[in-house]
């Protein structure tokens, strides 16, 4: 700690050059923390996903329905334990940019089939005793300001009422995610209302959720569930829904690859920068690194100094930039367009722990050979030396 | 710290001899020194006579290419690079020609740089800094920069860092080389009463025959031996 002021002393020394340096790191992990964001926004899905869980959609496609009658046949495919089934609605609220996920479901199946979803036992009740009740998630509440008790007319794209006019919903419940990366961004609503109060489509669902009772036998069972209803008018698909939702993100691209390629295009620069940065800083100051081993530095000493400055500068701006990031990605976070279309947009704990680890690797390995380089110096030519 | 014999640096058959390429240059031909304990010694010759060289051996800032320089019965030219650091840190106090101070530290961190090497508390520091400082007549500008302070103040920083771990023997490289007569005046006398006063052993490197007049003894340097009176 007693060197720590010569250290600082030290990136004193050219205060421009120190805090473009500054700026450089902070401005690359800015980049990391939106990155990190942003890949966890467009593969959130594969965070939420539960191995115990099947997908089972048709075989064409995810807007091909299958029928209703399907569940009965599932249920008896052994391994499968529980099922749920959900169709898309796709509702909007009062303006068509208001859209948001909006699917009709059997409370009793599929409560228990997403544990996840946090809902008071009063309001669980009510749901199963109000015809046309709803529950949302809070944010989508705070989004629209609703509360319990309110009346929300929503309109559907995709499904005429049998009046034509929109679809009225009661809220009876607020719903609350079990993790930080539930997403608490949906609006569900009875089957029973749905199905009968649609103009078309009497007895289809859009997908079904099946939970095995082993996740090692999942791919058995979808490959069972599959084979149930090879040749019917309606095949499926059924696959687990980690790997239904990363299908979806890859029809974007590898995410994960890009946001890498990036980041290490990024961070191979910051080091270029930064280790030039510390080496010209060496070669400046030559005869100075002479003076502290000529009043009994060890070699190894002049090289945790020097080491010690590249570190605090990563470190510094490192830690501010994750900082700045985690600012703008929450800023970001409450933007209507983000809650709309990315219910989890935040920077996961773990990136802040590599983003860290990243800080203090940088200001290694950019600091490593210019401190080498002075704790090599020879004495008696460093005093020699002008600089 | 000395021998028996009251001598605190022995210097033997010393060679150094340089590499410029292929080429090799003999600075130092089979010198002897010894310097007893108490003395101020001026080390004179021209330019390239080894003088500076000589003075690096004794401080363990170089290393002979032959030869044993022995400070205080323990033979230097033996030790392993960290030894070497731990025994200038305890045993030397440089000053140079062009006070080598750490621009970016003010005159009182730049004195305390030695005692960072020490148990000493902050505090402890903080006082034994006072103490080097007001010895050098600089405690009123402690909080300065370098380049705040003239040239003489800032070999008396420059002094003070020298003298601040109560070294064994002080060794000076033109010490007033890059001063005006005023302040190379000042310097020398401080040295004298660092001399006289508290018995410091001190080997100075000069060109200056006024500041080599104030030394107890003078050698003489020139083609890599040494000779008692000036040589023709």
């Amino acid at each position: 700690m007693k060197f720590l002021f010569l250290i600082w002393s030290n990136l004193k020394r050219k205060k421009l050059r120190t805090i473009l340096t500054l700026l450089s790191v902070l401005v690359a992990f800015v980049l990391f923390s939106l990155l990190s964001a942003l890949k966890l926004a467009l593969a959130g899905g594969v965070v939420m996903a539960d191995a115990n869980r099947l997908i089972v959609r048709h075989r064409v496609s995810f807007i091909q329905p299958l029928p209703y009658a399907y569940m009965v046949r599932m249920a008896r495919i052994p391994g499968v334990s529980a099922i749920s089934h959900t169709t898309w609605f796709g509702g909007i609220y009062q303006d068509p940019k208001n859209q948001f996920g909006t699917f009709p479901v059997e409370p009793d199946l599929f409560l228990p089939m997403n544990p996840e979803i946090i809902l008071p036992q009063s309001q669980k009740e009510a749901w199963l005793k109000t015809r046309t009740g709803a529950i949302v998630g809070r944010r989508l509440a705070e989004r629209f300001k609703w509360k319990i008790g309110d009346r929300v007319p929503l309109t559907s794209p995709f499904v005429q009422s049998k009046s034509g006019g929109a679809w009225e919903f009661d809220i009876v419940g607020i719903y609350d995610g079990a993790k930080k990366t539930t997403d608490t961004s949906g609006f569900f609503f009875r089957y029973d209302y749905f199905d009968e109060a649609r103009s078309y489509g009497t007895g289809l669902v859009g997908w079904y959720q099946v939970r095995v009772n082993d996740p090692k036998q999942a791919m058995e069972v979808a490959a069972a569930i599959d084979a149930e209803f090879a040749n019917s008018p309606a095949e499926t698909k059924a696959e687990t829904e980690g790997a239904m939702f990363q299908g979806f993100a890859q029809q974007i691209g590898d995410i994960g690859t890009i946001v890498t390629a990036i980041l290490g295009a990024v961070f191979f620069t910051i080091l270029l920068v930064a280790g030039n940065t510390m080496a010209q800083s060496v070669r400046e100051r030559t005869q100075e690194l002479g003076v502290l081993k000529a009043v009994g530095f060890t070699n190894e000493l002049v090289l945790g100094v020097v080491l010690g400055e590249s570190l605090v500068i990563s470190v510094l701006g490192g830690l501010a930039g994750l900082a700045f990031g985690w600012l703008v990605v929450t800023g970001l976070g409450q933007a209507g367009f983000i809650r709309q279309y990315f219910p989890l947009f935040f920077i996961p704990e773990r990136d802040l722990i590599i983003g860290a680890v990243l800080a203090l690797a940088l200001g290694f390995v950019a600091g490593i050979l210019p401190a080498l380089q002075a704790m090599r110096l020879r004495l008696a030519e460093a005093l020699r030396r002008e600089g | 710290m000395s021998t028996s014999d009251g001598v605190l640096v022995r210097v033997k058959d010393v060679e150094k001899v340089f590499h410029r390429g292929s080429e090799e240059i003999h600075v130092l031909s089979g010198l002897n020194l010894e310097v007893p304990k108490g003395e101020f010694l001026a080390l004179m010759g021209p330019s390239g006579s080894g003088k500076s060289t000589l003075l690096n051996l004794m401080g363990g800032l170089d290393r002979a290419t032959n030869g044993t320089v022995e400070i205080g019965g323990e033979r230097i030219d033996e030790m392993s690079d960290r030894q070497l650091a731990a025994w200038r840190a305890r045993h030397v106090g440089l000053v140079f020609q062009f006070y080598n101070l750490l621009p970016v530290l003010t005159a009182e961190r730049n004195v305390e740089l030695p005692l960072l090497l020490t148990p000493l508390s902050k505090a402890e520091r903080r006082q034994h800094v006072e103490t080097a400082l007001t010895a050098v007549g600089l405690n009123q500008r402690s909080r300065h920069y370098p380049r705040q302070l003239s040239g003489g103040e800032q070999q008396r920083v420059g002094i003070a860092r020298a003298i601040i771990t109560d070294p064994t023997i002080l060794l000076c490289d033109e010490p007033t080389g890059d001063l005006d007569r005023k302040s190379g005046d000042e310097i020398l006398g401080l040295l004298q009463a660092l001399n006289r006063e508290h018995g410091k052993t001190i080997v100075m490197v000069t060109h200056d025959p006024h500041a080599s007049a104030r030394a107890k003894r003078t050698v003489y340097l020139d083609k890599g031996q040494l000779f008692k009176e000036k040589p023709e």
